[in-house]
């Protein structure tokens, strides 16, 4: 079984209000050190029956046409075998 | 004149657009559901406000491939009236209909309340009504309606006059204060390139008779039975 592990996150440049909340409260928690807070989506697609290089076109397209919007965001995708 | 509403699951301000039409306007309006691929013979079409699909993804992003969408792009590619609403905006960003996109308010949180509305463009199907420059009232909704575009699609917009409204003061100025969600050049809606679509994110349907504190959106509604009457 093929897993897809897909990160979306805002483009460089586009402010993410979340992330700046975010990082105020590690701030306030005494967490330092933390340059900049970046919030994300994680999605994960299980891929049963394809190959590895097909599960890899799926995830490709599904990121392209849907999970991602090209206007704000960027995609990264990792596939990892497993098989439970 | 026709419109159609189309009702998504979620949406929750078809029925305000549809009252407009019928009750304010005396015009006729159907509501056309999302799954239907067939848009009935109507001459505008309204994207309404709310919630498709729980706002699941990306506010619009689903609901941008509901069936009735592909007629939709094909009747806007063939120059038929589409207005989009709050969510209805935000669908026509994510299909692609209009440039940019609409992502979450600056403040984190959903902004419910009256802001000042200029009118940038009155050569619109939409704003025909209107004066150049006229300051409405109109309510806004919403947690997603922060404008972004590339710079690229900015100076488009702005060099073809493609901002039909813009967040202002109560003097009619562009000011940060008067943004309420973080819009790039305070946009409150705009207009695509051949001048038949427009997506707004604050609510005309909303603003339609003065029992409701302002009747300022419904010159909206009547500028596009104008249109249609002279077209």
């Amino acid at each position: 079984m093929i897993k897809a592990l897909i990160t979306v996150h805002y483009k460089q440049g586009i402010l993410d209000p979340q992330g700046k909340a975010v990082q105020h409260a590690l701030k306030s928690l005494q967490i330092t050190g933390v340059h900049d807070v970046r919030i994300g989506r994680h999605i994960v697609l299980t891929f049963p029956d394809l190959s590895r290089n097909e599960a890899e076109d799926q995830t490709k397209k599904a990121c392209e046409k849907i999970l991602s919007n090209p206007v704000i965001e960027d995609f990264e995708y990792d596939l990892v075998e497993n098989d439970s | 004149m026709k419109f159609g509403v189309v009702v998504f699951p979620g949406s929750n301000c078809d029925h305000d657009v549809y009252h407009v039409v019928k009750h304010v306007l005396n015009e006729s309006v159907i509501y056309l559901w999302h799954k239907d691929h067939d848009l009935q013979g109507v001459d505008a079409v309204v994207l309404p406000g709310g919630f498709s699909y729980g706002d699941y993804l990306r506010s619009g992003a689903i609901a941008r491939f509901s069936p009735l969408m592909t007629e939709i792009i094909d009747f806007a590619h063939q120059g038929g009236l589409v207005l989009g609403i709050c969510n209805g905006f935000q669908v026509l960003t994510e299909s692609g209909l209009l440039p940019g996109a609409l992502i979450p308010n600056l403040s984190t949180k959903f902004v419910c309340k009256t802001v000042n509305v200029r009118v940038e463009n009155v050569a619109t199907p939409f704003t025909g009504e209107y004066e150049t420059g006229a300051c409405i009232r109109l309510p806004i909704a919403h947690g997603e309606g922060r404008y972004f575009a590339g710079r690229e699609t900015l100076e488009d917009l702005e060099s073809n006059q493609q901002v039909v409204f813009r967040y202002v003061n109560p003097s009619g100025k562009i000011s940060d204060d008067a943004n309420p969600n973080g819009s790039l050049k305070n946009i409150a809606g705009i207009i695509n390139k051949a001048g038949n679509v427009l997506g707004m994110m604050p609510h005309p349907e909303r603003a339609s008779e003065s029992i409701l504190g302002s009747d300022e959106g419904a010159g909206l509604f009547r500028s596009m039975v104008n249109r249609m009457v002279t077209v």
